[in-house]
């Protein structure tokens, strides 16, 4: 039997990282990311992990020592947050026009100013468009088990991306949840030793990233679109592997009692909890609703999307990030865009709260669900509502 | 009568507000009390833009009465250049830590020293990353324990601690470097002279001035208030020597 354990969801993140035999680990202090760092420190000292680390100086340089590393073939990780994840930004899109696979838990959080080291999800919204494989964990087990599964599709032969996982900052990254530990033959299993398909030596030389002129960097961006995109399918293939060595099932795209459901609420990350609970409270009141949530969020997921909320009449989209200058936010537009060309859709009415660690009570669940309704009915509203605003 | 009335109160500068958040025995809240008092003394308060860092201080305009602004993470110099350059009849200060401007800002504090900008640097050393709960800075001594250096700092791994004094006095531009402690009174009250001397370079349009203050970080060290004033005394100052590497 597997064993299941009371254990702070970051440090669960770091066993999970040890059990893949990374090679090297860079990374730079910053909250709320420190604990899944500071103990993959503690574990190479110990010498229960054989890994490089690196201390860096900014996070810009932890992803600059993480592209090296994984264009000499090793096996990288790291982990940020919020300021950190928009330091690196430059870097974020060498590492996938260069198909290095490294993998990355962002422990989401918000962005300045004002500093703000709580939840939310504006730092990867922000990097939305990076070109990484992007899922998000809803509690501590899915963050332990997305870390296996993000380096089997990172390092995949098809696909050579790099994998963000993205868990929320305190919320889940600090909390201590019951989360079923693996085995490591198991994961020896899942997980073989990284295959590169180019590395830097010198008895076989490359060129890495060199100049683009015009003539040949359409086509660069082309390919990592479109290896972007087919990564869908080995995405869903190793959640089914998964299933069968490790027993646990996950899907791009999540339903909750959504069978009869005629408005449906989307969430993402943590907060998916929470509204699970204003659907059954909200279902023993007799109210038709269910809950979508996105877990593989980069490359999205249109059509188990699609499939996943299109008996429904109503959708309520929560962001936990506004997309500036657009009056939405960014999961709702991306929704809307989605579903433009479908003939039978429902209406969509966006919704912003959470921002910065604010709280969202199962309260909030109700009054979107009442706004969404009036909305659809008039079959006008604005785009999107932010609650929870203090107006005065 | 209690006893506490009978203990003569010292004025508080006007421009310290106190209450501060730091933990006990933490230097910041004398550091931030001396700046008060060296500013309140040069009559400049009404004068003084402060650029606040990311890290332990980040609240730091909380406690001082001053105009500011917050810096991201080791941009204050960057800031601090503009402010002073568009704003010169005003008194320019940053004021930072060691992973503010020894690590993630090493680049910007270089640059604005070599430019030879007229601010005024203070700059608190205490071999850590504090807010963030005690990781290893490019500060912090060789065998040194922290959260990312379990078993020490080893220079194999890590290199050598960062000598911020030592490396902006390789550059022509600045007009005054030094290296100063809160360990005991004699030092805070160097400490407090070193400040009023680089605020006069400013407020005299001498040049770019840096104090490199040595203090404590007890709650990440793990250490009792007075352990960890011992170490600065003992262990900090021997790889980073006080004195003052320029005045001109």
């Amino acid at each position: 039997m597997p064993k299941r354990v009371g254990m702070e969801v970051s440090i669960g993140i770091a066993e999970a990282v040890k059990l893949c035999d990374v090679d090297v680990i860079s990374a730079y202090p910053i909250t709320p990311q420190t604990h899944i760092v500071e103990h993959l420190s503690e574990l190479v000292a110990n010498g229960e992990l054989d890994a490089e680390f690196i201390p860096v100086e900014s996070e810009h340089t932890a992803i600059s020592v993480g592209a090296g590393a994984s264009a000499t073939g090793a096996r990288v990780y790291t982990a940020t947050s919020s300021q950190g994840l928009a330091l690196m930004h430059e870097i974020l899109f060498i590492v996938s026009s260069m198909r290095l696979p490294i993998v990355m838990t962002v422990a989401n959080r918000a962005l300045s100013a004002p500093i703000n080291i709580w939840n939310d999800h504006s730092d990867i919204m922000a990097e939305r468009d990076i070109g990484w494989i992007q899922t998000f964990a809803i509690n501590g087990q899915e963050a332990y088990d997305l870390t296996f599964h993000a380096f089997r599709v990172a390092e995949d032969e098809k696909v050579q991306l790099p994998v963000v996982v993205n868990i929320d900052g305190f919320t889940l990254s600090h909390v201590i949840e019951p989360i079923e530990l693996v085995e490591k033959e198991l994961v020896d299993k899942y997980l073989p030793p990284r295959k590169p398909i180019l590395t830097l030596h010198p008895d076989n030389p490359v060129t890495m990233g060199p100049v683009g002129i015009p003539e040949v960097y359409t086509e660069a961006r082309k390919q990592l679109e479109v290896a972007l995109m087919d990564s869908k399918e080995v995405v869903v293939k190793a959640w089914q592997e998964f299933k069968k060595i490790f027993g646990r099932e996950y899907h791009p795209i999540e339903t909750y009692k959504t069978k009869d459901a005629e408005l449906i609420f989307v969430t993402m990350g943590s907060i998916t909890e929470t509204a699970m609970l204003a659907v059954d409270k909200l279902r023993e009141k007799g109210e038709k609703v269910g809950l979508v949530y996105i877990r593989l969020w980069r490359p999205f997921p249109h059509e188990e999307f699609y499939n996943a909320i299109k008996k429904a009449k109503i959708l309520a989209v929560l962001d936990r990030a506004i997309s500036y200058g657009t009056n939405s936010g960014p999961v709702y537009t991306e929704i809307r865009s989605s579903l433009f060309d479908k003939k039978k859709k429902p209406y969509v009415q966006g919704f912003v709260a959470g921002l910065g660690g604010r709280d969202i009570p199962t309260e909030r669940f109700f009054e979107m669900i009442e706004i969404a309704r009036s909305a659809a009915e008039k079959g006008e509203c604005p785009q999107y509502i932010h609650l929870d605003v203090k107006e005065d | 009568m209690r006893v506490s009335a009978l203990i003569p109160k010292y004025p508080e500068p006007e421009t310290y507000m106190g209450h501060t958040h730091y933990c006990p025995g933490c230097g910041h809240a004398t550091l931030h009390k001396l700046l008060g008092e060296v500013v309140d003394e040069l009559g400049i308060r009404k004068r003084v833009i402060m650029i606040e860092p990311v890290g332990c201080s980040v609240l730091a305009l909380k406690y001082l009465k001053f105009d500011g602004i917050q810096g991201p993470h080791g941009r204050a110099p960057a800031i601090a250049t503009a402010v002073k350059r568009l704003r010169p009849e005003s008194i320019v200060i940053t004021y930072q830590g060691d992973g503010d401007l020894a690590a993630i800002g090493t680049n910007e504090i270089i640059h604005a020293a070599n430019r030879g900008e007229l601010f005024t640097v203070v700059f608190v050393n205490n071999a850590v990353y504090g807010m963030t709960g005690g990781q290893m800075a490019p500060t912090t001594l060789l065998g040194q324990k922290s959260t990312t250096t379990p078993t020490g700092r080893f220079a194999e791994f890590c290199g050598y601690p960062l000598r911020v004094c030592e490396l902006l006095n390789t550059l022509d531009a600045p007009v005054y470097l030094e290296r100063v402690s809160l360990f005991d009174v004699e030092h805070i009250l160097k400490t407090r002279a070193a400040l009023k001397k680089a605020l006069l370079n400013q407020i005299e349009g001498r040049g770019f001035s840096l104090v490199e203050v040595l203090s404590n970080c007890p709650t990440n060290w793990k250490m009792t208030p007075e352990e960890s004033w011992e170490f600065v005394k003992n262990e900090m100052t021997k790889v980073f020597p006080l004195g003052v590497f320029r005045d001109k």
